[in-house]
């Protein structure tokens, strides 16, 4: 039947006026699903009757979790319940160039194995290798390096290490946007500013929130933070616990709640209180779910309501995306107009490179980057170190960024 | 998922296919065509460039089969390379013959372990078994229980060391805990995981499902961690859960949690975005174990048993009719389908029976997805822009029909039409267009059912048989043929050859029986 369908499909589309053609292509569709059940129907039959029908009549106990006195485990902390210090004393802060280190270490090995050579088909494979291996992209990759291709030709250079020196130069001069945070939203002086954090899932919106509170707060700014994450169970909680290390007062809604309300909640009680900034979380969502993003667009224009404005959206990035990143900045710029991006998780061994293609293909910025899971694990990106972390042709790490 | 990467090497093979011989050139255009379609689906760079010459050297260097074609063979053996790299034969996830069946979840954070974890429990209640989840991740704010949260949607136990606020019982621990001031981490997630198996053992658990918090693979002391949880429940099974959405670092990612833990399959998350998912193919080569779950939607059933040909084929754009049969058989009841397809071969379908296979249609999901899953479709259907906002506008049409015009659409005048439009905000010239199309369905359906299986046109007839066998596995219900005649059914000015428009080899390749 499927067979069927799929002939009555191309039949279908040949000489129908374009919006109707996807018509005829649901009936069809619809048609040769329903056509499909009943050998469906009576295969799970057989199967059913060869398993048995497994014993449906134990209903597991809801019993609530022991959480009281687990025999084993020893005494428990409730994590969301105590305030654990902000700090670790022995902990050298986090640089970004450092957090860079280990991505670097790869990247200027394989290139390490060039240098000294003349540039042959090789040495510009290794090139591209390294580039697509840090998941800057095919296309990204292509038009770099044909562009190193003309510099070299035009300047005469045969060198890899001067190679790799003027692909340092390129990269860096296509990474020129203005990264600064904005504290107030351009000609909405009296408005209380939105920081608004937007992404998909597990991509780290949260703790980002929980670092940026936490940041805002040490240089004296009065912090709300807004749990407009109200799908993804307990999201509000892990902000809760956020919330109460740096001291700012959480604005959350019911599960289930409708985002923006929760949004506009707190910045009302900001208002009132006269706070600086409102963080505001929402949840994570592929953006390919166009209802979600629909959402997302409404939450983002309460946001923006008086007595509120939104000073930054920002998309928060996952360093091990692939080329997704680009699809996902896309369609949340669409969405949410995103004023730049954040760049988490960065001190594993994922390179970030999407971020490279972003900023090149779609000119939003990189403003912060993730380096752990402690409140101060937050920098400002710093183009100049990226690209030599990337490339491995600085020396020693400088100590740089936002810290 | 993976569109583009089907779309590129369909185009790329079918360019192959028309050929009578190849020449190592030709194989070499089409490999530079699929390295870089599998680059831009993720795979990692040392995978694609494993992938290319195994295919070529396979291609190039003979095995030459009489009944293949060229074409044909490079298709098959990107397939089997595809197949092969996915991880062969499926795992068959077995329950261990003396209880509890342990599963240890590890990953990188956000991977979504968490989530996985409860839906795993999940499919194994749909099973009949009887899971108790453990949360094992201390790490993260609020992860116990956010896990808690979602077992109480699915009525399952979780277990775990950390206490939910304000239980009374550990307030006095929680202060000393809290003195004791490690960031985040609360308790000991490796003697939280052993007092799981204890508690599942005694009270007859037969699933024990470890869920643990994320870690960076670079990161040595967490890695310790996690190998102590798992020498402490001795797992069945340890997954390694990776995002559809990673890119090239899934690879470094895969070894050293391989490494650490003998990983024995793969759970692929978020695969219901539009990200390739190549970080499947790279894990999988790398680990050399397959990938065992995927997690494809939000929803706590949304996770299935991941099969590696069904995805090859979806690769090569040979549709997935597995799939769609099964997402068919969750939807649909048995009698009703059965009435509805024996009015319709009768030619009394009404506009009712359509509304209502529409509505069942929307269950199985997008459209969009569905429309992918098709075999044999060209690549401008298979981008089409499908919104799945017309079943609305169709329904709301055929809703604003009286129930005698339902039945007999025959009697719509122009007068009826304008009050259909006005009644479905819809316009004339919609409803005359839905009208035209219900009309001609059902004249294609019913002239298709009532022609005999042997009549075909002429010099199609191999390829006809074989996409006879393939379209229908199992044995379908009626004798009807594959034969629709193009003079009769279709739209009328059939400028377009029946055999033209259809990718014969795409469907003879695409044998869900086998």
């Amino acid at each position: 039947m499927i067979f069927i369908g799929a002939i009555l499909l191309f039949l279908g589309i040949g000489d129908l006026p374009d919006a109707w053609r996807i018509g005829l292509i649901l009936i069809i569709v619809a048609m040769v699903a329903l056509m499909t059940v009943p050998f469906v129907q009576r295969s799970r039959q057989r199967r059913a009757a060869a398993a048995g029908s497994p014993a449906r009549s134990d209903p597991s106990p809801v019993a609530d979790p022991p959480v009281a006195d687990p025999p084993v485990a020893p005494a428990a902390a409730p994590a969301q319940a105590s305030v654990p210090p902000v700090t670790e004393p022995d902990r050298a802060p986090a640089t970004f160039a450092a957090g860079l280190a280990s991505s670097r270490r790869t990247l200027r090995d394989r290139l390490a194995s060039i240098r000294g050579r003349t540039p042959d088909a090789e040495t510009w494979e290794s090139f591209e290798e390294a580039l697509l291996g840090a998941d800057v992209g095919v296309s990204t990759t292509m038009a770099t390096l044909d562009r190193l291709r003309r510099t070299a030709a035009e300047a005469g250079i045969t060198e890899p290490d001067d190679l790799m020196r003027a692909l340092g130069d390129q990269m860096r001069e296509v990474l020129d946007a203005d990264r600064a945070l904005a504290t107030s939203a351009p000609g909405r002086d009296g408005a209380t500013a939105v920081w608004l954090f937007v992404g998909v899932n597990g991509v780290g919106k949260t703790t980002t929130i929980g670092k940026v509170g936490h940041r805002l707060s040490s240089s004296g700014q009065r912090v709300v933070m807004a749990a407009g994450d109200t799908f993804r169970a307990a999201a509000a909680s892990q902000l809760q616990t956020w919330a109460d290390r740096c001291g700012a007062e959480l604005i959350s809604g019911s599960s289930g709640a409708d985002p923006s309300s929760v949004v506009h909640d707190a910045i009302s009680a900001a208002a009132a209180r006269s706070a600086d900034v409102v963080l505001a979380d929402t949840a994570g969502r592929l953006q390919t779910r166009k209802n979600l993003m629909d959402e997302l667009a409404k939450v983002r224009r309460v946001a923006d309501r008086e007595p509120g404005a939104v000073a930054e959206t920002l998309l928060v990035i996952d360093a091990t995306t692939g080329q997704n990143g680009l699809s996902q900045a896309r369609a949340f710029a669409e969405a949410t107009d995103v004023t730049g991006v954040v760049l988490t998780k960065l001190d594993g061994s994922a390179k970030g490179g999407i971020v490279f293609a972003i900023e090149a293909e779609l000119g939003l910025p990189v403003k912060l980057v993730g380096l752990g899971e402690h409140a101060e694990d937050l920098v400002d990106f710093d183009p100049d170190s990226y690209v030599d972390a990337l490339l491995g042709v600085a020396g020693e790490p400088q100590p740089s960024g936002g810290e | 998922m993976f569109d583009t990467l089907t779309d590129r090497l369909s185009g790329t093979l079918r360019s192959l296919r028309g050929r009578g011989r190849m020449r190592p050139a030709d194989v070499d255009e089409a490999l530079a065509e699929i390295r870089v379609a599998l680059l831009e689906a993720d795979v990692h760079v040392g995978v694609v460039r494993r992938f290319t010459e195994r295919v070529r050297e396979r291609s190039v260097g003979g095995e030459v089969t009489a009944s293949l074609t060229p074409g044909q063979q490079v298709t098959k053996i990107v397939n089997d390379e595809l197949v092969a790299i996915l991880g062969g034969d499926p795992l068959n996830f077995q329950f261990a013959p003396k209880p509890p069946t342990v599963v240890l979840l590890a990953g990188l954070q956000g991977s979504g372990k968490t989530t996985a974890a409860a839906k795993l429990a999940q499919w194994c209640k749909s099973q009949g078994r009887n899971p108790l989840l453990v949360g094992a991740d201390l790490q993260r704010p609020a992860a116990v229980e956010q896990l808690r949260t979602l077992a109480r949607s699915i009525d399952t136990e979780v277990w775990s060391a950390a206490g939910v606020a304000g239980a009374a019982g550990v307030a006095g621990a929680a202060g000393v805990a809290g003195a004791a001031g490690v960031a985040g981490a609360a308790g000991d997630p490796v003697a939280c995981a052993a007092g799981g198996l204890a508690h599942a053992r005694e009270t007859g658990r037969d699933v024990l499902i470890v869920d643990t918090a994320g870690r960076l693979a670079i990161d040595a002391e967490l890695m310790t961690e996690v190998a102590r949880i798992s020498d402490a429940v001795e797992p069945h099974y340890t997954f390694l859960v990776v995002d559809s959405m990673v890119g090239q670092d899934a690879v470094s990612t895969a070894e050293a949690f391989h490494a650490t833990l003998e990983v024995d399959g793969i759970i692929l998350t978020k695969l219901d975005g539009d990200a390739r998912g190549g970080a499947a193919l790279s894990v999988a080569e790398v680990v050399g174990r397959p990938v065992a779950f995927a997690s494809v939607g939000e929803k706590i059933d949304d996770f299935e048993q991941f099969h590696p040909d069904r995805m090859a084929s979806r690769i090569l754009g040979m549709g997935d009719v597995l799939t769609l049969i099964e997402k068919a058989e969750q939807v649909y009841e048995e009698a009703e389908a059965e009435a509805a397809a024996q009015r319709l071969v009768e030619g009394t379908f009404t506009l009712d029976d359509f509304v209502d296979q529409l509505r069942q249609l929307r269950k199985m999901g997008n459209l969009q997805s569905i429309v992918q899953m098709m075999p044999g479709i060209s690549d401008q259907v298979r981008n089409a822009e499908i919104d799945d906002d017309r079943i609305t506008t169709a329904e709301a049409i055929v809703l604003s029909m009286t129930p005698a015009e339902r039945v007999a659409p025959e009697i719509i005048d122009a007068s009826r039409r304008a009050r259909i439009a006005a009644g479905s905000g819809t316009s004339s010239a919609q409803v005359s267009s839905l009208l035209k199309q219900f009309t001609q369905m059902r004249k294609m359906m019913g002239g298709m059912m009532g022609l005999g299986s042997k009549r075909r046109p002429a010099g199609r007839k191999a390829a006809r048989k074989r996409g006879r066998g393939g379209g229908r596995t199992g044995g379908g219900r009626t004798g009807g043929g594959g034969r629709v005649s193009p003079k009769g059914s279709g739209p009328k000015t059939g400028a377009k050859p029946l055999s033209d428009a259809i990718d014969w080899d795409a469907l003879d390749l695409k044998l869900p029986g086998r």
